[in-house]
């Protein structure tokens, strides 16, 4: 029998019920007054000062060691948080990427200098994070990544390009990926991890790139002989790959994977409180079926991280899951109700819809496009 | 899935996969009854597996149900192990002792008057094999002999046995029972989506299986990524089925369950839609024969997704109840579920 992946049912426990209550209160006054449309950008959203209040309740750094100003908490204490904030569409993009995944990676493969002097300023809420993987010939095909860092007296020299960076404009730091070394024979091999401070760094041009819907979320940023001292490379020279491939794991293994257009499901049964009928019922339903199964697909993933595994697979089966759910929501909500979406004016369901229709597509490409996620899953299978 | 469950899943899973061929399946298509598995899986105590203990049963949880549905299910077992345990489980809720011979559930319009069950069930699974059907008339459980009944036979897509039974005055026993007026229809519902999710993964895995196969322009098919991209997405709507299911079997140990196992049948009705198409697909012609025995677990899908309540059923009175608690109540209500 194929047991290529595996969902073992995973049950929140239930000391994770008083968090809960006391993350739905302290939103339910955060965000009392924010409108449906700017919740409906939950993670894309950015607000230094809601990270930082964040940070202030223990909220970030969750499951961290307190030497590095964690909080020593389960990983489903973090994952009720984390939902939590998704489900009300809470501006969390500013301290997202830090906690989510260059904070486990700094914990696992940073030196000690730098895990001191970075993650307790990540867990307070002050410290942001940019990935720096894509390029522009370099997308999907990330070994094909061209970027370079040559060895100089003391550090590194860094030239290229990195494309569709997001939050690099307000990022602190970027992990970057860049070439140490060329082996045409082997394009896996050479590539290596920095830190690079974006901050005081000189010779990095950061340019913001509008996305279709007219907003800047994403960068271009280029090197020009950036300098980059030894002491700011990631793990270990070479071992870049491996690296981003377990780093790759946290980026697609969370909640934000398919809540992203929850703001719609709600404001469509608003809607549709209004109207009634059988055929909005049945539409409704069905997306509740889908959302809870993929609530337990998360929580199951949650589980399995929790306990120290690497689910990397059934990350990718939730993350491709989870972006048709949030695709299909402002495709099922025009079918339904045939209103027109719009933009800066309108209802909240008007809103949200103008808003996610145009910002859906992006969500079967970042962290990873569909047909990549298919791949490792097809592979998984034994087909590759 | 603990130890014990590992041992349940390993047994009957070899069982059900030794005695459940394709010339079992084809012969019991053509109206013969599998007398000796049927004597197996009671003797096996898998039709009991819902039935405390003390009663005679193998005292065990949904959880464990949930792996003898799906093996049903992977295994195409063509004879009515779902429905037995659901009628055994039904019998020890009501504190009914359970008769011998084959049992099954029945969905119609019934009166029970004076001990005696009449009116007529349709589309009842192996109708004309039963000894005994079980039904639920008013807040009563009632066990009704079938051995006057009269039978229209009748088959579903699956070519299992669905036959219009007509009682009249059929000797029967009853007792009250503390379940929902739905209750047949609801875990008629969860024993489907189970059996779903077992042949959901038969599906994935004899979908993947074939692609390494067959070779064309001079490699096997599932090298080729168009190929490849389908069969991921076979294989995740089974995984999602499966866990839709499991969570409603777990959920059943906090009491009600009624929303979870509304979830897990529509879940199992639109992974089976896309499912079925994409091994068919994948299959090509051969698996449009009646030789090739991909049909077998596909004919049953599309029956079993639309008996006990179609997904649309089940999502509308889902959507129903969501709209009316309001769209701010969702969140809370899923998460404290």
């Amino acid at each position: 029998m194929m047991q290529a992946f595996r969902f073992d049912l995973c049950e929140l426990p239930d000391e994770t019920r008083g968090l809960r209550a006391d993350v739905r209160a302290f939103l339910a006054t955060e965000l009392a007054k924010v409108p449906a449309v700017t919740r409906a950008q939950t993670w894309s959203g950015s607000d230094p000062e809601f990270s930082r209040k964040m940070g202030a309740k223990g909220w970030i750094a969750m499951t961290w060691p307190k030497k590095y100003g964690g909080h020593e908490r389960s990983a489903f204490d973090r994952y009720v948080v984390l939902e939590e904030l998704l489900a009300a569409g809470a501006p969390v993009g500013a301290h997202w990427i830090g906690d989510r995944q260059s904070g486990p990676l700094l914990m696992r493969f940073g030196t000690e200098e730098q895990r001191q002097k970075i993650l307790p300023r990540v867990a307070k809420g002050e410290c942001y994070f940019c990935i720096g993987m894509s390029e522009p010939d370099s997308g999907s095909d990330l070994a094909a990544t061209r970027t370079r860092a040559d060895k100089v007296e003391g550090g590194y020299k860094v030239n290229g390009t990195k494309l569709w960076t997001s939050g690099a404009h307000t990022a602190h730091y970027m992990i970057g990926l860049f070439r140490t070394h060329l082996d045409p024979q082997n394009k896996h091999a050479g590539l290596t991890q920095f830190l690079v401070d974006l901050k005081t760094t000189e010779g990095i041009t950061i340019r913001p790139i509008r996305d279709l819907a007219g907003k800047a979320h994403f960068n271009e940023v280029v090197f020009q002989d950036a300098f980059v001292p030894d002491d700011m490379l990631v793990g270990t020279e070479g071992g870049g790959w491996n690296q981003v491939t377990a780093e790759l794991a946290f980026e697609r293994s969370g909640p934000e994977r398919y809540l992203s257009s929850f703001i719609l499901m709600v404001e469509m049964i608003r809607e549709l409180e209004k109207r009634g009928g059988a055929e909005g019922a049945r539409e409704i339903g069905r997306l509740v079926a889908h959302l809870v199964t993929l609530r337990q697909m998360s929580l199951s993933v949650a589980g399995m991280l929790d306990k120290g595994e690497n689910p990397a697979l059934e990350a990718s089966v939730v993350k491709d899951l989870g972006a048709i759910f949030e695709q299909d929501m402002p495709v099922r909500a025009h079918e339904l109700l045939g209103i027109e979406p719009t933009v800066g004016a309108g209802s909240d369901y008007e809103q949200v819809l103008g808003y996610l229709t145009q910002t859906t597509p992006s969500f079967s490409l970042r962290g990873g496009t569909r047909e990549i996620l298919r791949g490792i899953i097809a592979r998984g299978l034994g087909l590759r | 899935m603990n130890e014990l469950q590992t041992i349940l899943a390993d047994s009957v899973n070899g069982l059900l996969a030794e005695r459940v061929t394709k010339n079992l399946i084809q012969s019991a298509e053509d109206g013969v009854w599998p007398e000796a598995l049927w004597s197996e899986l009671e003797a096996n105590g898998l039709t009991r597996v819902l039935v405390p203990e003390a009663q005679g049963g193998a005292g065990g949880t949904w959880a464990d149900a949930a792996i003898v549905l799906k093996a049903a299910g992977r295994h195409v077992a063509p004879l009515p192990l779902a429905e037995a345990v659901l009628a055994h489980w039904l019998l020890a809720e009501a504190g009914i002792a359970a008769p011998d011979g084959v049992l099954t559930v029945m969905e119609g319009d019934l009166t029970l008057s004076a001990g005696k069950l009449s009116g007529t069930a349709r589309r009842v699974p192996w109708g004309r094999q039963a000894a005994h059907g079980v039904a639920l008339v008013g807040g009563n459980l009632v066990l009704a002999s079938l051995d006057g009944a009269s039978v229209a036979p009748d088959i579903n897509v699956a070519r299992e046995p669905r036959d219009t039974l007509t009682l009249k005055d059929a000797a029967a026993q009853s007792a009250p029972v503390a379940l929902p007026e739905n209750a047949l229809r609801l875990y008629g519902a969860l024993v489907r989506a189970c059996q779903m999710a077992g042949a959901l993964d038969y599906l994935a895995a004899q979908t993947v299986a074939y692609a390494n196969e067959r070779t064309q322009f001079g490699k096997p098919i599932g090298k080729f990524q168009a190929i490849q991209q389908q069969l991921a997405v076979l294989a995740t709507q089974a995984a999602a089925t499966g866990i839709a299911a499991d969570h409603a079997c777990a959920s059943l140990k906090k009491g009600d369950a009624a929303f979870e196992i509304a979830v897990a049948k529509i879940r199992a009705d639109d992974a089976s839609s896309i499912a079925t198409s994409i091994a068919h697909q994948v299959h090509g012609a051969i698996g449009f024969t009646y030789e090739h025995g991909l049909h077998f677990a596909t004919r049953r899908l599309w029956s079993w997704r639309a008996e006990f309540g179609a997904g649309a059923e089940w999502a509308e009175s889902l959507g129903r109840e969501t709209i009316a608690r309001g769209a701010d109540a969702l969140w809370p209500y899923v998460t404290a579920r």
